[in-house]
Order: structure tokens, then C-alpha cells, then sequence
């Protein structure tokens, strides 16, 4: 275990205790004898706190799991897409439409996250697409165990994409590895073009960013030129994506990434044949 | 909110590694918090005051350490410590894509009797 960075492996031994349990002041009044010994009698008045190094992910099991999935998915040549955003800048929408853009290209399976409701679901059944629905309760982002749990409903022979839409909220899905491909975030001009600015973590941890609802852009008075300054200072080497879902402005650039993202999966992956 | 799952997942390690240790009471807990974690550590010390009740880690401290951003400048060879949330290298002023530093979320240390 590195110590320095705290890159605990999980193979590592969880801890180990350090040999301080004599380096502490004695309070009392007793002097020590003359006689050269090991002290190394037990002190029962005035026991030594031990110090005990773990340098351990607090997120160490969800992390784990992740890695199980990615390893299942790679397997499997599925690309899989982490889509979060805040609560309605549309990724129902963008994902309904990418699987009628798509239009057969990429064989599509839905993961969705949501606090109560299966409004999103039904919407996503819409499309040729099998819909799994994840109902979090009080949860405010989806964690590793919930894919691999949602997964088991999927019939997954044939899939090549799996779309995971998280729970809409820009701050705690940001710390939970589900084990995609891509971290998808979406950004729509009616939030504001500082909104990556104020959100700096789900940000900087975006593998390609969409700008969504585009064709609102002049009513909204949409920066662009900001807008894309605070993503790229975020992100550097993320895609942006600006689109519409609604009037199928941008769709086609970004389902032929999304081609080009699951025929790298296929050409890495010994495992697929 | 999700402070109170992460204490949670903590305090569950501390407590079985506590217990692993042999420990009879736990005095201080240490967290290492990147800056770029998207943890509020006031909500941690938060939720760690009402978890802690009633466990053997009760009324032990909870230390958090800050881990500042660190970036690797492909420009300058270098790695820097970002004074914001953006990798922007203080010497050259390019934007560095490699976070090497900043999003840990680590239990770091125990002290116990």
C-alpha cells in the first residue's frame, strides 16, 4: 500500500499498527530503576492510544464492484454511458431520441435512476429499447451493486450500448464509479453557461459533455463561447456535444461518436470475438 | 446529501478495523477529503456526531485532512498544486488534464486504546 498517495489495492493488507506504544509522557510520579530493561511491562493505569494507518477508499466496496462490472461489460463489447445532469436538462429525452437516432445501429438497453416513479421508464419503453427501472427511495445517486443488481433484468445478448441514467443531481453521483465507459455530462442552455463553474467535480469528471436543448439557445441567451470556455477549462480533453433532442440539431455527430466509442470497446477487448 | 452514506461506509471500516485491532474505545478518526471529492466535510463531522452514538468510537474526534488539487503539466514536466478547482499550470498557464491528486475520499488513520 502507497502510504503517500493512499492508492490502497485491494489485495493489500487493510492495516498494519505502528510500534508507538512507548512514546507517550508518563503522568505519573514513579521513577524508573536503574536497571537496563525492555520495559515492556504492561501499563494498566494509563493504556497508550495505538495508532492504526489504514489508507483505505471510503468507497473502497463500491469501487470494487465497479471494476466487476466494467469487467462484465468489456466482455460483453457493450459501451456503456453514466448519464447525469441536474433535474430536467433532459436526459430522458436525449436518450429516447439516441435510441431513434441510433435507429438500429447500436442495440440499446436503459438502466434509470430515479428518487420515486417509473414516469421516466414508461417514456424510454417507447423506443425498441429494454427499460430496467431503479427505484433509489431516498438515495440520491445509483451505486455499483444497484447496476450489477439491474443488470440481472436485462436480457443483454446482442446489446452493444448501455445507457445508465442517474438519479438527476449534480453533486453526488459524481463520487460513485458504476463502471462505465464514458461519464456523460449534460449541460442545457436554460441552466446558465457558469453552471460547470459551480459544479466543478461532476464536471471535471466527464468523459464528453453535451450541451442540451440548443435550439432554445437565442431565446435562453445562451453563451456559447463561455459555455465552452468553462468545459474546457473542467474538462480539457472531453468531446462537446451540442444538441437538440427535440429537433434533431447535433444528434448525428453524437450517435456517430457513440459508433466509433462501442468499435473501440470491440477492437481492445481480447474477449469479444 | 450523500455525507451520511459516505460517514456511514467510514465509520463501518473504522469500526471492523478497530475491532480487527482490539481495540476498546476509538479517539480519533482521520479522513483525508479531496478537494475535488464533492464531500462537504462539515456534513461529514455532521452526520459523524449522530453515527458515532452509542458505538465504541463515541465521542472520539473526527479529523479531516484537505487534500488539495495536484496536476501534471505536460508542457513543463511538472506537477503543480492548483490554487482553484482548475488544472490551469501557475507556470505556462495551459489547462492540464491529468488530476493526480484532489478526489480522494480515504480513511486515513485510527487512534485507539
Amino acid at each position: 500500500m502507497c502510504t503517500e498517495c493512499g492508492c490502497g489495492l485491494p489485495g493489500d493488507k487493510p492495516f498494519r499498527i505502528l510500534g508507538r506504544a512507548h512514546d507517550h509522557d508518563h503522568g505519573h510520579g514513579h521513577h524508573h530503576h536503574s536497571h537496563d530493561h525492555a520495559h515492556d511491562h504492561p501499563h494498566i493505569h494509563d493504556e497508550p492510544k495505538r495508532h492504526v494507518d489504514i489508507h483505505r477508499s471510503i468507497l473502497d466496496k463500491n469501487n470494487r464492484q465497479a471494476e466487476r462490472n466494467r469487467g462484465f461489460f468489456h466482455a460483453r463489447g457493450l459501451l456503456v454511458l453514466n448519464i447525469l445532469s441536474s433535474p430536467g436538462a433532459g436526459k430522458t429525452t436525449l436518450i429516447r431520441e439516441t435510441i431513434r437516432a441510433l435507429n438500429n445501429r447500436l442495440k440499446t438497453a436503459v438502466i434509470v435512476g430515479d428518487l420515486e416513479t417509473d414516469n421516466d421508464a414508461r417514456q424510454l419503453r417507447e423506443t425498441s429499447a429494454e427499460v430496467v427501472q431503479i427505484t433509489t427511495g431516498t438515495v440520491c445517486h445509483l451505486e455499483a451493486e444497484m447496476i450489477a443488481r439491474a443488470i440481472k433484468q436485462l436480457h443483454l445478448n446482442s446489446v452493444q450500448l448501455l445507457i445508465i441514467e442517474n438519479v438527476g443531481n449534480l453533486v453526488c453521483p459524481a463520487s460513485y464509479d458504476l463502471g462505465e465507459d464514458l461519464r456523460v455530462v449534460l449541460l442545457s442552455v436554460t441552466e446558465g453557461e457558469d453552471k460547470p463553474l459551480k459544479y466543478p467535480p461532476v464536471f471535471q469528471s466527464a468523459a464528453a459533455t453535451i450541451v442540451s436543448k440548443i435550439d432554445l439557445a437565442q431565446v435562453c441567451e445562451y453563451n456559447r463561447e463561455a459555455a465552452r470556455a468553462n468545459l474546457t477549462r473542467l474538462a480539457p480533453t472531453a468531446p462537446i456535444f451540442e444538441l437538440s433532442a427535440k429537433t434533431g440539431q447535433g444528434m448525428e455527430e453524437w450517435c456517430a461518436f457513440l459508433i466509433a466509442e462501442q468499435n473501440k470497446i470491440c477492437a481492445r477487448d481480447p474477449l469479444v470475438g | 446529501m450523500h455525507e451520511l452514506s459516505i460517514m456511514q461506509s467510514a465509520l463501518e471500516q473504522a469500526l471492523e478495523q478497530a475491532r480487527l485491532a482490539g481495540a476498546r474505545r476509538v479517539h480519533e478518526i482521520r479522513l483525508r477529503v479531496g478537494v475535488l471529492s464533492g464531500v462537504v466535510p462539515e456534513a461529514l463531522q455532521m452526520a459523524f456526531e449522530t453515527l458515532t452514538t452509542g458505538t465504541v468510537a463515541e465521542k472520539a474526534s473526527l479529523a479531516i485532512e484537505n487534500v488539495p488539487a495536484r496536476f501534471w503539466c505536460r508542457n513543463c514536466y511538472a506537477e503543480f498544486t492548483a490554487e482553484t478547482l482548475f488544472g490551469e499550470c501557475p507556470t505556462c498557464h495551459a489547462i492540464s488534464p491529468e488530476l493526480r491528486a484532489g478526489r480522494e475520499l480515504e480513511l486515513a488513520s485510527l487512534e485507539i486504546t
